[in-house]
C-alpha cells in the first residue's frame, strides 16, 4: 500500500516563492495568447509583477524553513538569500529589457516567459536538496537561456552565440549526469544529506568506493565549472556574451552564475564536505577548486585588458569574478570556515548582481539599434553629453574593481577574509594582485568617458523610464551595500548551511 | 530458483564508461553540429546506463526514476537544439561549427 502524501507532509508553504513564480509564468503564457497585438506591452509588466509577488512571498516567509516534497526541496536561509538575489536580477533584467526589445524590433513576449522560467530554475537550484533536483533545475535554468541568446534572430552573431552556448551547455550536462551516476553508484542515494552520511562512512571505512566518489565529484565540478564560466571551461563565455542581446547578457551573466554557484555550494558543502582523503584536514575538492580559482582570476583579468568591445570586456570580467567566488567556495571546504565561505560567496553574488546589471544597463542605453556602438572607443567624451550617466558608469566600474565605499569592495573583502581564515594565503594574494590588474581595464573605461574628446551619446534622445528605473535599483544597491556594509553582514551572518555534525561554525 | 545469467554491475559500468568517453571524444572531434549533438546524447545515455546498473546493484528504484528525468530533459534539449540548428542553417547554409567565427578575440 502506497501512502499518499498529505498537503502537510509536502510542506508546500516553504516552496511558495518558487512555485508562485513558475505558476505565474505559466498563467502569463496563457494570458499572452489572448491579448490583442496592441496590448502586448502588458506582458512585460505582468512578468515584473510576478517577480515582485515572488519576492514579497520570499521576504514574508523567511522564517518558514524546512524540507518539502519528501526532502528533495529544502528552504533555509541560504535558499531565501539566493531567492532575493535572483529575483532582483530578474526584476532588473525585465526593466532594462523593455525599451530595448521594442526599439530593436525584438518585442516578442517569449522573452518574459523564458526569463521567468529561467529564474524559476535558479530558485529551485538554491533550494535543491537532491542531485536529481540539481540536474532538473540546472536544465530549467539553461534551456530558456539558450533560446534567449538567439533572440536577435536572424542576426548571425546572435544565432552563433545561441548554438555555441547550447552545444557547450549540453556537453556540460552530460558530465553532470555521469558524475551524479557515479556518486549514486558509490553512495546508493541522490539525497544530499544521505550522500554526506554515506561518503563519511566510505571515507572512515577506507573503502575503494572513495575513488568513485572522487571521479563523480570531479565530473560535477567540470559540469558546473562550465555553467559559472571558470577556466578552463570558459571558452564559450566571450562569444556568447558578445553575440547575445545585451539585456540577455546582463541577465545571464548574473543569474546563471548565481544558479551555478548555488548548485556548487549545495553539492560540495552539503553533500561532499567529508570527502577527506590521505590525511588531509580539508575536503579533497579544495585544492582543485583553489587551482581553478587562481587560473580563472588570472586569465579573466589579463584577457579583459586586450578587449575593445565593452560586452566582451565584461565577459572576461565576469570570468574573473567567478574566480573570486570560487575562492570563497574553496574556503568553504575547510570545516572550520565552511559557513563563512558560503556567506562570502553569497555576499559576492549579491554585490556583483547589482554592479554588473548596472554596467550592462548603461551599455544598453548607449547601444544603437543595430547592435553597434558598444566598443570602448564609442564611450569617448560620454561625460560631456550625459554627466550623470557617465558618473554612474564610473561608479559601477569602481565597484567592479573593488574600491571602498562601493558594494564590490564589501564582496571582495568578505571573500579575501574567508580565504585567509581558511589558510589559503597564496590564493588571497593572487586575488589581490589580479584585482590590481582588473583596475587597469575598469579605469580605462572611466578615462575614455571623462578625459578623452568625443561625442558619445545615448542611442535615443531620452533615457527610457524603465531603463532608468533599472539603473536606479542597480545604483542604489551598489551604493547602499557599499556605504552600509553592516546591512549585508546582518543578512548573511544567519546563513548556516554546513551540517552541524561537521563542527564548523 | 529460476536459473538466470547475472551480468555483474561492473561490466555495465565499464560499458557505460566506454560510451561516455566515445561521447566526449565525439563532441571534441566532430565538426558537424548535429553529430556533436548526437555525441552529447551518447554521453547522457552512458549516464543513464550507469544509473540503471547502479540502481539494480543497490536494489533501489530512485536511480531508475532519475533516468526518466534525464530522458525528459534530453527531449526538451533536442527540441531547442534542433530549432537552433535549423535557424542557423537558414542564415549561414552550413552547420559546421568551424564556420561559427563571426566573433573573435
Amino acid at each position: 500500500m502506497i501512502e499518499l502524501p498529505t498537503l502537510e507532509s509536502l510542506n508546500v508553504v516553504v516552496t511558495l516563492p518558487a512555485l508562485a513564480l513558475v505558476l505565474g509564468a505559466i498563467v502569463l503564457l496563457l494570458v499572452d495568447v489572448f491579448l490583442p497585438e496592441r496590448r502586448r506591452w502588458i506582458t512585460g509588466w505582468l512578468a515584473l509583477i510576478g517577480v515582485l509577488v515572488s519576492l514579497g512571498i520570499t521576504l514574508l516567509t523567511t522564517d518558514r524553513t524546512g524540507e518539502a516534497f519528501g526532502g528533495m526541496f529544502v528552504a533555509d536561509s541560504f535558499t531565501a538569500f539566493l531567492n532575493v538575489v535572483v529575483l532582483i536580477t530578474a526584476a532588473v533584467g525585465i526593466l532594462i529589457a523593455m525599451d530595448y526589445l521594442r526599439r530593436t524590433d525584438m518585442n516578442r513576449s517569449e522573452y518574459y516567459f523564458l526569463l521567468l522560467f529561467s529564474t524559476g530554475g535558479m530558485m529551485f537550484m538554491g533550494a535543491a536538496n537532491d542531485l536529481i533536483v540539481i540536474f532538473v533545475a540546472l536544465e530549467l535554468l539553461s534551456i530558456p537561456l539558450y533560446v534567449m541568446s538567439g533572440f536577435r534572430r536572424p542576426e548571425t552573431r546572435s544565432e552563433e552565440s545561441a548554438l555555441k552556448y547550447f552545444l557547450l551547455g549540453a556537453f556540460s550536462s552530460g558530465f553532470l549526469v555521469y558524475g551524479i551516476a557515479l556518486i549514486y553508484g558509490a553512495t546508493g542515494s541522490t539525497h544530499l544529506p544521505a550522500v554526506w552520511a554515506a561518503v563519511s562512512a566510505i571515507v572512515e571505512g577506507g573503502s575503494s568506493a572513495v575513488y568513485l566518489v572522487l571521479l563523480g565529484a570531479g565530473l560535477i565540478v567540470v559540469a558546473l565549472g562550465f555553467k559559472v564560466a571558470a577556466v578552463p571551461f570558459h571558452m564559450w563565455t566571450p562569444d556568447v556574451y558578445e553575440g547575445a542581446p545585451t539585456p540577455v547578457t546582463a541577465f545571464m551573466s548574473v543569474g546563471a552564475k548565481a544558479g551555478g554557484f548555488a548548485a556548487l555550494l549545495r553539492v560540495l558543502v552539503i553533500g561532499l564536505p567529508s570527502l577527506i582523503v590521505a590525511e588531509q584536514t580539508a575536503a579533497a575538492w579544495v585544492d582543485a577548486l583553489a587551482l581553478i580559482a587562481a587560473l580563472t582570476m588570472i586569465l579573466g583579468n589579463f584577457a579583459a585588458i586586450m578587449q575593445t568591445n565593452l560586452k566582451r570586456m565584461l565577459a572576461y570580467s565576469s570570468i574573473a569574478h567567478a574566480g573570486y567566488i570560487l575562492m570563497a567556495v574553496a574556503a568553504a571546504g575547510h570545516p572550520a570556515v565552511a559557513n563563512q565561505g558560503v556567506q562570502a560567496a553569497l555576499m559576492y553574488l549579491l554585490t556583483y548582481a547589482f554592479t554588473n546589471l548596472g554596467a550592462f544597463g548603461i551599455i544598453i542605453a548607449v547601444e544603437r539599434n543595430d547592435g553597434s556602438g558598444v566598443s570602448l572607443d564609442d564611450l569617448r567624451g560620454f561625460s560631456r553629453q550625459r554627466p550623470w550617466l557617465a558618473l554612474l558608469m564610473a561608479f559601477f566600474m569602481l565597484s567592479l574593481t573593488g574600491i571602498p565605499l562601493t558594494a564590490g569592495f564589501v564582496g571582495k573583502w568578505y571573500v579575501f577574509w574567508a580565504s585567509i581564515n581558511a589558510g589559503q594565503v597564496v590564493l588571497a594574494v593572487i586575488g589581490v594582485l589580479t584585482s590590481v590588474v582588473g583596475a587597469f581595464y575598469y579605469v580605462r573605461v572611466i578615462v575614455r568617458m571623462f578625459l578623452e574628446e568625443g561625442s558619445a551619446d545615448l542611442a535615443q534622445p531620452r533615457l527610457p523610464r524603465t531603463l532608468r528605473a533599472g539603473l536606479i535599483v542597480a545604483g542604489l544597491g551598489t551604493l547602499i551595500f557599499g556605504v552600509l556594509p553592516f546591512l549585508a553582514a546582518d543578512m548573511t551572518t544567519g546563513i548556516q548551511i554546513a551540517l552541524a555534525a561537521l563542527g564548523g561554525g | 530458483m529460476q536459473p538466470t545469467v547475472f551480468v555483474p554491475t561492473d561490466l555495465y559500468v565499464m560499458l557505460s564508461a566506454v560510451l561516455f568517453v566515445m561521447g566526449v571524444l565525439g563532441v571534441l572531434i566532430r565538426r558537424n553540429a548535429i553529430l556533436v549533438f548526437m555525441s552529447v546524447e551518447l554521453m547522457l545515455n552512458a549516464g543513464n546506463l550507469a544509473l540503471v546498473a547502479f540502481a539494480r546493484q543497490w536494489g533501489l528504484a530512485n536511480g531508475q526514476v532519475f533516468v526518466f528525468f534525464v530522458m525528459t530533459v534530453a527531449a526538451a534539449e533536442v527540441a531547442v537544439g534542433l530549432a537552433l540548428i535549423v535557424a542557423i542553417f537558414r542564415t549561414k547554409r552550413s552547420i559546421d561549427i568551424d564556420d561559427l567565427h563571426e566573433m573573435k578575440g
